[in-house]
């Protein structure tokens, strides 16, 4: 059977939402379409109830009691209320934070405007292998340090931090903890008791459910951690996060965390083994490709890939019917190649010429055969088109070129 | 980005790539941009002495989609042209013919100058030849 196009591998900036899942929610769009916080009559009941069932579902996932399921309009909101709630309330503890370079920009940005309100951050960087260790924490932890905020899983190369090790860690220093896990939750097990985690971001569309609608995990016993607030109104959520419940999107939420616990498991072994294939197909028709980040320590369904002396855009265009994010300064915002890249010590030139492979749920192996297929031949056409390639064919040393930089 | 449809066709159909001797006088070479920012242009003309025309040119480059295309233009713009001809190609004519957005101007900035190194180069060689070509007469 021939392949259906275009072909989504883009599954680390969404996911679409499982048909269960939007089954959960549509009754609560329009007959269940009560306020869950009016307290007086059958459909804020029957609202609340769903509600509820939803927290039970997304504590469930992450090893958590209900009553520390904070919701909020996803991860960005929730890395915020995390990093200033938590930095504003314990701030006559001391006002030093430890995070990593690489981090989402969620987190970069609210701890960069820390920074400017007055409190230290200490940025670690990591080795080649993109992973973040416990005992650069440990090195960089001071007597006035009160919060550290490190990625479960990076969202550009999908390696994995060593938290339970840095929760450990926190525990024993009695400092708060909090991880971005929004492309970790739903795809590896996930326990924040046995991770020593106070807080927790994730995120439903990353996991099969609906956009804008996520969650703040905030550990209620040992210790209790509190937050300021950073909406105020109506007090919703313990006070953490006013505003009326989005019904729909958290019953969505919950139902497909609840879809994620019971074929995590199965779902990981497979996807491991499709990503696996991709890898060896591209890397053992090509010379010169390059695998990024920890190979094993690793999100078992993306791989991020350099493929030098081809651009990042133009091997994008070549493969245009599969969908993939490129590190290229050509497909961001910002016409800066990846940073994350970059922190691995990526030459920006590297950077440019990298692709992000996300498989999900709904990938089959056919996609995965087809996409080897166009990759090798669209590098294998961009290389012979490339002056770069050429010059290395030649036996020439581009890092001794003394290139006019523009 | 949506892509224009000439970029799409140069970007599947390039004109002119390939290398020519570079230590042939009658060849320029230039080579622009850098690794470090995402492009890196070689484009080459060979000229008839006779007629000081371009009569051949074969480009290689890495870059974007509209970095491609660019310079495949670049290439069949100046065949057939005399090198005053070709130095008047502007950038603005590159864009205005691929349908170029405003973020990827650049490409045809660095195509216009990819063209203006291998004329350069061009010149520089046949001058060292004429003052060879003296230096044996005299």
């Amino acid at each position: 059977m021939p392949v259906k196009l275009p072909i989504y591998l883009d599954n680390n900036a969404t996911t679409p939402v499982d048909p269960r899942v939007l089954e959960a929610m549509l009754p609560y769009f329009t007959e269940k379409f009560g306020n869950a916080a009016s307290r007086n009559h059958h459909f804020g009941w029957e609202a609340e109830d769903a509600v509820d069932t939803a927290r039970k579902q997304v504590a469930d996932l992450i090893g958590a009691d209900s009553k520390e399921i904070v919701w909020t309009s996803g991860s960005t909101e929730s890395n915020n209320l995390a990093i200033k709630g938590a930095a504003d309330m314990y701030k006559d503890k001391g006002k030093h934070i430890i995070s990593a370079v690489h981090e989402h920009k969620a987190v970069l940005d609210p701890c960069k405007r820390l920074q400017r309100e007055g409190y230290e951050v200490t940025f670690l960087s990591p080795n080649k292998d993109g992973i973040i260790y416990a005992e650069q924490v440990r090195e960089v932890m001071r007597e006035d340090t009160v919060l550290v905020t490190v990625m479960w899983a990076n969202n550009e190369i999908g390696t994995v931090n060593e938290i339970e090790q840095i929760g450990k860690l926190c525990k024993d220093k009695g400092v708060i903890f909090h991880t971005d896990a929004t492309q970790y939750v739903g795809k590896l097990p996930c326990d924040v008791e046995a991770a020593g985690v106070d807080l927790l971001s994730a995120s439903a569309h990353k996991m099969y459910g609906p956009k804008g609608v996520g969650c703040l995990y905030v550990r209620r016993r040992r210790p209790r951690v509190r937050l300021s607030p950073i909406l105020d109104g109506g007090g919703h959520e313990r006070g953490m996060r006013s505003g009326t419940l989005n019904v729909p999107g958290i019953v969505g939420m919950g139902a497909a965390a609840e879809i994620a616990k019971n074929e995590l498991a199965d779902e990981a072994i497979r996807l491991k083994a499709l990503r696996d294939k991709l890898e060896h197909g591209i890397t053992s028709q090509l010379d010169h490709v390059y695998v990024n980040g920890h190979k094993d320590k690793r999100l078992p369904h993306t791989t991020n890939i350099s493929f030098p002396y081809v651009e990042g855009e133009s091997l994008m265009m070549a493969i245009k019917e599969i969908a993939v994010s490129s590190g290229s300064a050509c497909t961001s915002a910002s016409l800066e190649p990846s940073y994350v890249l970059k922190s691995l010590g990526l030459g920006d030139d590297l950077a440019h010429s990298s692709i992000r492979f996300g498989l999900g749920r709904f990938t089959t192996e056919e996609e995965i055969d087809y996409t080897i297929d166009r990759v090798v031949t669209g590098v294998r056409k961009l290389r012979e088109l490339s002056p770069l390639y050429e010059m290395v064919l030649e036996g020439i040393d581009l890092s001794k070129i003394q290139w006019a930089t523009h | 980005m949506a892509y224009s449809p000439k970029v799409i066709d140069h970007y599947e159909h390039p004109r002119n790539v390939g290398s020519l001797a570079k230590d042939d006088p009658a060849v320029g070479t230039g080579v622009v941009g850098a690794p470090e920012c995402g492009d890196v242009m070689k484009l080459q003309i060979k000229v008839d002495e006779k007629t000081g025309k371009i009569v051949d040119a074969k480009f290689k480059t890495f870059g974007c989609g509209s970095a491609i295309a660019s310079s495949s233009l670049a290439t069949e713009w100046v065949k057939g042209k005399t090198i005053d001809q070709a130095m008047a190609i502007k950038n603005t004519e590159i864009v205005q013919e691929l349908s170029l957005p405003p973020v990827k101007i650049h490409c045809s900035v660095l195509a216009e100058d990819a063209i203006k190194s291998a004329i350069a180069d061009y010149q520089k060689k046949a001058a060292a030849k004429k003052t060879e070509e003296q230096a044996v007469n005299a």
